[in-house]
């Protein structure tokens, strides 16, 4: 990411979420990005995980060229390499968990058979074997975020975003999801993870911290 | 591949809405149906008035005397009438090849009555031939003969409105009916015809000398029915049978002083006007297959809105465009293909009930049409929203509440 630098709206009511960003995230790291509401974090992290296209420069994914693809491309990338976990869980309502997980992989076009065992073992991964058949509605918010776990997990994504992902949680979910974070990058995973409780930073080997649109500070926890 | 899963998704979407699914269903089955029954409704229209015109004889020619007017003037005060010489003369097998035979036919009112009973009907003096040429078998009983009419006997076959009036309980074959007092001896009853018309049953036929000698007395004929050799040839025997009369009456098409009624043409007549009268009931019909349409596009929309952050966590995931748009427009399609097999179940249904006299008749191509532009109309109608669905911006859509 390269001198990254998102503008909303025009003239007057001009807004810069993101003023001239770069970074560089190698693979296998855990990256937490923390700063005050307003400073650009979510900006980055949509830009990050090519649900948003920046206003000007670079920005690339395993060596590819993000600003120059249109919409499928980005639809393509975001499903082959981003598994996206949202503050708000952003399960599909009146499906199940386990076509919930199973979605990113029929995108993908897996077969039926495949998919399904897959879903279901991530599903078993995050401790809701026993819970595929309910409908995001039957689940408590804890058991929602670990669908959604889930769901990135089953893409087996080079690069795992979560915004807020324990923003909605209690501390007892909270420890859940992180500690499946944690296990997720024990095995190898890129995470970069938005948040602002400080306990939350800590599990991470790295900490940036954004101020209006601008990076204030990128340590590495071996530093601290 | 691809389709599989996007029929899939949308199925599940439809599945998820039951209600709203079931609600613009409703739409297009009202549309379909309302276009097979009423195509139905101007089909049975159609083959009733055929087969009613058919029933009088498909190659029949009928002729029958005209005071030739020119803008309300007469133009020939001494019309000729039609006369037995006339009939004679068209059963020429020379001049007229295309004529299989002529009757004259001698119609007045009378009042029959049994021995409890009376009825006012018509009485028809005619030929044997009467019978082949107005395509009239009897259902009981026989016909009467050459052999009859030269010997004038009192005899007659009656019409099945006749016979149930005046015979409600007992055969009529071997009874005696008076009529205007004359006596006459049934000796067949005439088949049942039916017809949307002036009713052929109620009348009594017999042979034209006995009508003449007992009832009318001599003179012109109300009418000869005439047969062309097959119902190719109508227009044929049509051209003979005037020229015939033309020179016996001495007149030309100006000064006519009769008449020829081609059922064959008045066949064509009736199908072109009811062709036209079912094409309307077909408009009226497509018109609320569109109405339906439009409540399609309607209720697409309301769900695309609906659905918008779904939209976003779908391609959010990964799903592209054209799954998006394949699977709405694949959703529009399966909810107007629902309501046409729907439609179709009612249509069959309301096609089995006689309206009006009327026995609709489904019209296969009605039922094909109605499906082809129903799947269309979920097309068409479906593509609108699609396209919004599809273009919707992964993460607008996910910051739509
Ligand atoms: N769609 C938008 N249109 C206009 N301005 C926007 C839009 N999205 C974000 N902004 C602005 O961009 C800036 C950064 O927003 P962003 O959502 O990235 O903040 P954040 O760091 O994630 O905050 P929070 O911690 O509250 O989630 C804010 O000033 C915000 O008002
Ligand atoms: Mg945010």
């Amino acid at each position: 990411m390269h001198d990254i630098t998102k503008v909303y709206g025009q003239g007057e009511a001009e807004v810069r979420a993101v003023d001239g960003i770069s970074l560089t995230v190698e693979p296998g790291e855990y990256v937490a990005i923390m700063g005050a509401s307003g400073s650009g974090k979510s900006t980055v992290m949509n830009i990050i995980g090519a649900l948003d296209v920046a206003t000007s420069g670079t920005y690339k994914i395993d060596g590819v060229d993000i600003g120059d693809l249109d919409d499928d491309a980005l639809s393509l990338v975001r499903n082959r390499r981003i598994g996206f976990i949202f503050q708000a869980f952003n399960l599909i309502p009146r499906m199940s968990a386990a076509v919930n997980v199973e979605l990113p992989l029929m995108y993908r076009g897996v077969r039926r058979s495949e998919r399904r065992r897959r879903a279901l073992d991530a599903l078993a991964k995050v401790g809701l074997a026993d819970r595929s058949h309910h409908q995001p509605n039957e689940l408590s918010g804890g058991q929602q975020q670990r669908v959604a776990v889930a769901r990135a997990l089953a893409m087996e994504p080079s690069l795992m975003l979560a915004d807020e992902p324990t923003g909605n949680l209690d501390s007892r979910s909270t420890a859940d999801v992180l500690d499946l974070l944690d296990e997720i990058h024990a095995e190898g995973k890129t995470i970069v993870i938005i948040t602002h409780e400080d306990d939350v930073a800590e599990r991470a080997g790295r900490v940036v911290t954004l101020r209006d649109g601008k990076v204030e500070s990128d340590v590495l926890a071996a530093a601290r | 591949m691809i389709f599989i899963e996007a029929l899939r998704s949308g199925w599940q979407a439809i599945l998820a809405n039951r209600l709203r699914s079931i609600l613009t269903t409703l739409g297009i089955m009202i549309g379909v149906a309302a276009v097979i029954i009423l195509v139905a409704f101007g089909q049975g229209a159609s083959n009733s008035v055929t087969s009613s015109i058919q029933s009088l004889g498909s190659n029949l020619l009928y002729v029958t005397p005209e005071n030739p007017n020119r803008d309300g003037e007469i133009v020939n005060p001494s019309v000729q009438e039609l006369t037995v010489d006339d009939a004679i003369a068209l059963n020429d097998p020379v001049r007229a090849p295309d004529i299989a035979g002529a009757a004259p036919e001698r119609r007045t009112a009378v009042t029959c009555t049994s021995e409890d009973r009376s009825h006012s009907t018509q009485i028809v003096g005619t030929w044997p031939s009467f019978f082949s040429i107005n395509n009239s078998p009897v259902s009981a009983g026989a016909y009467f003969s050459n052999a009859d009419e030269l010997s004038a006997r009192r005899i007659t076959v009656i019409g099945s409105t006749v016979a149930e009036s005046l015979f409600p309980e007992s055969d009529p074959l071997g009874r005696q009916i008076a009529c205007n007092g004359v006596p006459f001896t049934v000796v067949g009853v005439q088949a049942e015809k039916g017809g949307a018309f002036a009713n052929p049953d109620d009348v009594v036929i017999a042979p034209l000398s006995a009508v003449e000698n007992s009832i009318t007395g001599y003179g012109e004929v109300s009418a000869i029915s005439v047969q062309a050799s097959s119902s190719e040839t109508t227009d044929e025997a049509e051209e003979q049978a005037i020229a015939i009369l033309d020179e016996r009456h001495g007149t030309t098409e100006g000064t006519r002083d009769f008449e020829v009624f081609n059922q064959a043409s008045l066949l064509d007549t009736a199908n072109t006007a009811l062709g036209i009268f079912t094409a309307l009931l077909g408009a009226v019909g497509a018109i609320s297959l569109l109405v339906g349409g439009i409540g399609i596009t309607n209720i697409m929309l309301v769900s695309v809105t609906e659905r918008t952050r779904e939209i976003g966590i779908r391609k959010a995931i990964g799903a592209s465009r054209r799954f998006i748009l394949l699977q709405f427009l694949l959703e529009a399609t399966v909810l107007s293909l629902f309501g046409a097999t729907a439609g179709l179940g009612l249509a069959l249904l309301v096609a089995q009930v006689e309206i009006a006299g009327i026995s609709p008749s489904v019209v296969p191509v009605s039922v094909v049409g109605a499906y082809v532009i129903s799947v269309a109309i979920g097309l068409f109608f479906g593509s609108y929203p699609a396209k919004r669905a599809a273009s919707l911006r992964p993460i607008e859509a996910l910051r739509h509440e």
